[in-house]
């Protein structure tokens, strides 16, 4: 008899875990940052309704303490979560470290992904050996904001603003004439185009593929330049971004035009240009340039616990028609995924933009955006050239002098 | 006897328990200070040693966090070499630093003595409320002081500006002040607006040290001087400040401190750049950027080690010029 049980027990203990095992959930965890943690937040419940036995924890970080964190994680290998919000600011560096799960390979295959996205979105989050260290969530395609009300008060139009550099130099000289404002904050910010355009599939702006500098390459004459006669014709208001200065332009009409992602319409509307409502539109970059302002990411540490579970989740927040649309609709994300950009959205007037359909411009501005291979020195790269474009904007440096001087103080810095 | 023999009669047993227990209550007894004290150590060991000394050894290292531990290379001194000789940001950041530290700190001192000597003799009872007000800014978020000044000092609604414009309209005043708005971000100025920000900041905390240590002085060493006929500034010159010795050694060695490692002053009003040609950076800030922009953690740790031996160096020099000397009465 006593033969007899002991399998017995054992067989109902068994069938009692395997059922327990069926009811067990399997918690995953997000780190992401504000307003990206939105998107998240939105698609909780419409995950859990296709996957009840899947907990999400979300733990949002302000954008710069999330970085800080998640960089303190990888290095210490603990407190990494399952899925990791990276911004495209870090995602040069998160990709060299080689602490994040390469995406491209087996058992996640995302390569068979790319021709649904954005084609300039995966190069963004690949690093130099060709590993695929995220999965894009939203992009952010360049445009130029301006101000009709301004233009028009100056016999300014919109082709005037978009045909060449030069044309647009030249509108800017008579907006400060008509209306005293300033026809960009920063100089610096035609550099920062100019460099990107021009490069064939898979360049990056400031290194080659060997990791040599190219800032003195033509390009980058070409960008100080023109950086340069904006400043001399008195046309920007030698105002950094997101500074004082810059927010009280807006507010006071005194910037007429901004370069920068399509995004940039969700910080007019509600913050940054409130009462200019219905006076803003938007237009592709002068001189047929196309180029894009950030984009988001999400990763999976080699380390996270539910690696399974962490990518069944990341497909469904970028590779979801309908999750990329709730998030385009919800957040105004710019979706990465091909399919959701074709969405009736896209056809819908925007009333601060004066009933503008914005979002098919920015559709086809993101068509058209080339890849840029990405260095973790990008960030270093720009310091330097940045630091000396100011010396030829404020110290009349010569530009040569300048450019050889950045790619000298480059070599030494990057120390490869 | 019998009484005597009782314990005798036990020896099989107790002895090996009263041992045990003995030892129990010594062992205890012998740990439990350390217990008692120990949160302190633990502390100072997570959150103090153990990054000083992990920061020593990064330092001779090239290591990217984010890829983890096994990513670091020994490269011996090859990132003090590196900081030395080649990295022109750290000079020019040091530059700043020191130029920044004597423009803010010589004032607050000069300033600070007949100020604390003057509320010495003034007010009377309402001294503690003044001296309050000159503690204020020190007191006051560091942070939250800087964006209040970035916004005083902003170029085209600055307080600042507008009234330096009211100025130039006046007959006189219009020799010295430009009608143009001035760009408080332009290099030449940055230093001195980050200098006089630190200035007004720290001045009230230096009245408040030497403002007690006056107090401290025996009234009839005034009293004596004024017998004498010594006017104020003679009582100033001749009996506080040799008496205040001691202590203007000890603000000033806070001063070179606090201002070799500046830090948020700078990084708020320069909007975290440094500025226009890098005007305003300093070695902290070059610092931080080395690890948390650059990612380079290894040399930021050098750098970080050789501000310290800055620091010690300068803090020592002070200490052979205003310190005790051999001799000395107080």
């Amino acid at each position: 008899m006593k033969k007899l049980t002991q399998p017995l027990l054992l067989a109902v203990a068994a069938l009692v875990a395997i059922g327990a095992q069926a009811q067990t959930k399997v918690t995953i965890t997000v780190a992401s940052f504000p307003d990206l943690d939105r998107g998240v937040k939105a698609a909780i419940p419409l995950y859990q309704k296709l996957n009840p036995n899947v907990e999400i924890k979300l733990a949002t970080l302000a954008y710069p303490d999330h970085h800080t964190a998640m960089t303190t994680a990888l290095a210490t290998g603990a407190n990494l979560p399952d899925v990791m919000a990276v911004d495209n600011d870090f995602i040069g560096k998160f990709a060299e470290s080689g602490g994040l799960e390469d995406l491209g390979k087996a058992p996640y295959n995302a390569m068979q992904y790319r021709s649904q996205v954005a084609k300039f979105s995966y190069p963004q989050a690949m690093s130099v050996g060709g590993m695929l260290a995220a999965m894009p969530v939203d992009i952010g395609p360049g445009a130029l904001f301006y101000r009709k009300d301004l233009t028009d008060k100056a016999g300014v139009t919109e082709a005037d603003l978009t045909k060449s550099w030069e044309s647009y130099i030249e509108a800017g000289k008579k907006v400060k004439a008509a209306t005293g404002a300033y026809m960009l904050g920063n100089a610096v910010d035609i550099k920062d185009i100019v460099i990107r355009s021009g490069l064939k599939d898979g360049e990056g702006a400031y290194f080659d593929k060997k990791g040599q500098p190219l800032v003195t390459s033509a390009r980058f004459v070409k960008a100080f330049e023109l950086a340069k006669a904006a400043r001399v014709a008195g046309i920007d208001g030698k105002i950094g971004a997101w500074s004082n200065e810059w927010t009280e332009g807006f507010k006071r009409d005194k910037i007429a035009s901004q370069m920068m992602g399509a995004w940039l319409n969700g910080h007019l509307t509600n913050w940054l240009a409130k009462e200019s409502a219905g006076n803003w539109r938007s237009a592709q970059l002068p001189n047929g340039s196309y180029g894009y302002w950030g984009g988001s990411f999400y990763a999976i540490p080699k380390k996270a616990q539910n690696k399974a579970a962490a990518w069944d989740f990341i497909k469904f927040l970028t590779l979801n028609k309908d999750m990329q649309i709730e998030a385009f609709r919800k957040l105004d994300a710019f979706p990465s995924l091909i399919a959701a950009q074709n969405d009736a959205f896209l056809d819908e007037p925007i009333a601060y933009l004066g009933g503008q359909k914005a979002r098919q411009q920015w559709k086809v501005a993101a068509d058209k955006i080339q890849a840029i291979a990405v260095d973790k020195y990008d960030p270093v790269a720009k310091d330097v050239v940045n630091a000396e474009l100011e010396k030829v904007l404020e110290q009349n440096k010569d530009i040569k002098t300048a450019l050889a001087d950045a790619q000298a103080s480059l070599k030494k810095r990057v120390r490869r | 006897m019998q009484a005597m023999s009782e314990p005798i009669h036990h020896t099989a047993q107790e002895p090996a328990a009263a041992l045990v227990r003995r030892k129990k209550r010594f062992a205890f007894r012998d740990i439990a200070p350390y217990v008692f004290i120990s949160p302190f150590f633990v502390l100072f060991c997570v959150f103090g040693l153990f990054p000083l000394l992990f920061s020593m050894y990064l330092s001779f290292h090239r290591w990217e966090p984010a890829a983890g531990f096994a990513a670091m290379n020994w490269v011996g001194l090859e990132n003090y070499w590196y900081v030395i000789k080649d990295d022109e940001w750290f000079h020019k950041s040091l530059y700043n630093t020191v130029w920044m530290s004597i423009v803010s700190g010589v004032p607050q001192h000069a300033v600070a003595l007949p100020l604390a000597f003057f509320l010495h003799r003034a007010f009377g009872r309402w001294r503690n409320a003044v001296v309050g007000i000159y503690f204020l800014p020190f007191i006051t978020s560091s942070v939250a002081i800087s964006l209040v000044f970035s916004t005083l000092f902003s170029r085209d609604y600055g307080v600042v500006n507008a009234s330096i414009a009211q100025l130039s309209q006046l007959p006189v005043f219009s020799w010295f002040f430009p009608a143009q708005n001035i760009d408080w971000g332009q290099p030449q100025y940055t230093k001195w607006m980050v200098s006089f920000v630190v200035f007004w900041r720290y001045v009230g905390w230096n009245v408040v040290l030497y403002l007690s240590a006056i107090q401290t002085i025996p009234k009839d060493l005034f009293e004596a001087a004024t017998m004498d006929g010594a006017k104020p500034v003679q009582q100033f010159r001749h009996v506080v400040l040799p008496l205040l010795r001691p202590m203007i050694f000890f603000a000033v060695t806070l001063t070179i401190i606090g201002n070799l490692q500046l830090f948020e002053e700078p990084f708020i009003l320069t909007g975290g750049t440094g500025g226009i040609d890098q005007a305003g950076k300093t070695a902290a800030m070059h610092m931080y950027a080395t690890a948390f922009v650059d990612g380079d953690f290894g040399t930021a740790s050098s750098i970080a080690w050789l501000l310290f031996m800055l620091i010690a160096g300068v803090t020592w020099l002070n200490n052979r010029l205003l310190g005790q000397r051999k001799g000395d009465a107080a």
